[in-house]
């Protein structure tokens, strides 16, 4: 299948803190539409992989957050954006296996502390900027071929 | 590998069944934290792991994993079991613990991802 994509499509998801029940919901339906767009299977991995974990984030860590996505004929724009505590310590936090993962969070099967260096491995432009006490955006563009 | 085999040399119990005889299954990994599942690429694998919450259902559908394997007999609420079958996500449950359930498998041929 070829790519399918004319003009530029973008939406949003709404993120609930501590919601599990509808998490990775939003990064799932990304998937489905990119792969209906003719994305091919590896592209559609990385975004998935990508996405889910910066959702899972603000999912955890915020009291809110918005997910939002701009995709054009040459790539994709992922946006998360936390209404949340924020990240003291950047550098720290890229860390593998650097984490404060809540233990009602670790029941889940969170806590690897590699969710950052996961986005960043699959994003060819991965960018946070983290305010403490307001909040985390995380934006990351991968190319199409 | 057919996932007819996986549940022959796992001693599985099937909790969900897959909707097709031709179940293939190219590679496994195994895991309890969901990064590290997403730290790979493993599309078409059988993911093992002790966790059963709903996390893992959603991972795998991320990570394109086909089918689960719990460990220690482990079984996950109804709930998330009517999820993985609306995901067509087949489930497993064997007696022996990751180690030995990687080991068997893997000396039967199965490799990593
Ligand atoms: N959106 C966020 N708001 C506040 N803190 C965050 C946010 N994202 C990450 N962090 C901090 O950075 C740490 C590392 O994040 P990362 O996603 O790499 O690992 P993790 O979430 O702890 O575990 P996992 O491997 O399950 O993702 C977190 O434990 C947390 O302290
Ligand atoms: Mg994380």
């Amino acid at each position: 299948m070829s790519l399918n994509i004319k003009e530029t499509i973008d939406g949003s998801f709404q993120l609930v803190g501590a919601d599990f029940t509808h998490a990775g919901e939003a990064s799932t339906q990304l998937k489905q539409k990119l792969a209906e767009l003719g994305v091919p299977d590896g592209i559609v991995r990385r975004v998935a992989i990508a996405t889910f974990e910066a959702e899972m984030n603000a999912i955890i860590y915020a009291a809110a957050g918005w997910l939002h996505y701009c995709i054009t004929p040459q790539s994709i724009t992922i946006q998360v954006v936390d209404m949340g505590p924020g990240i003291e310590n950047i550098e720290l936090a890229m860390q593998e296996g650097y984490s404060t993962a809540p233990d009602w969070a670790r029941e889940m099967g969170w806590g690897a502390g590699m969710g950052l260096p996961n986005m960043k491995r699959n994003s060819d432009i991965f960018k946070i900027d983290s305010v403490v006490g307001e909040g985390t955006t995380v934006e990351m563009i991968i190319n199409f071929p | 590998m057919n996932l007819s085999e996986i549940i022959k040399i796992l001693e599985a119990t099937v909790i969900v069944q897959p909707d097709t005889e031709d179940f293939n299954i190219q590679r496994a990994c195994s895991a309890d934290l969901m990064s590290d599942v997403l730290y790979y690429h493993a599309p078409d694998s059988l993911l093992i792991t002790g966790l059963t919450q709903l996390s893992v259902i959603r991972t795998a559908e991320i990570v394109g994993i086909r089918a689960i394997a719990f460990v220690f007999n482990k079984t996950p609420d109804a709930q998330i079991i009517e999820f993985a079958q609306k995901k067509k996500i087949p489930l497993l449950s064997t007696r022996f613990c990751m180690y030995t359930a990687a080991g068997k498998l893997y000396e039967a041929g199965l490799t990593g991802c």
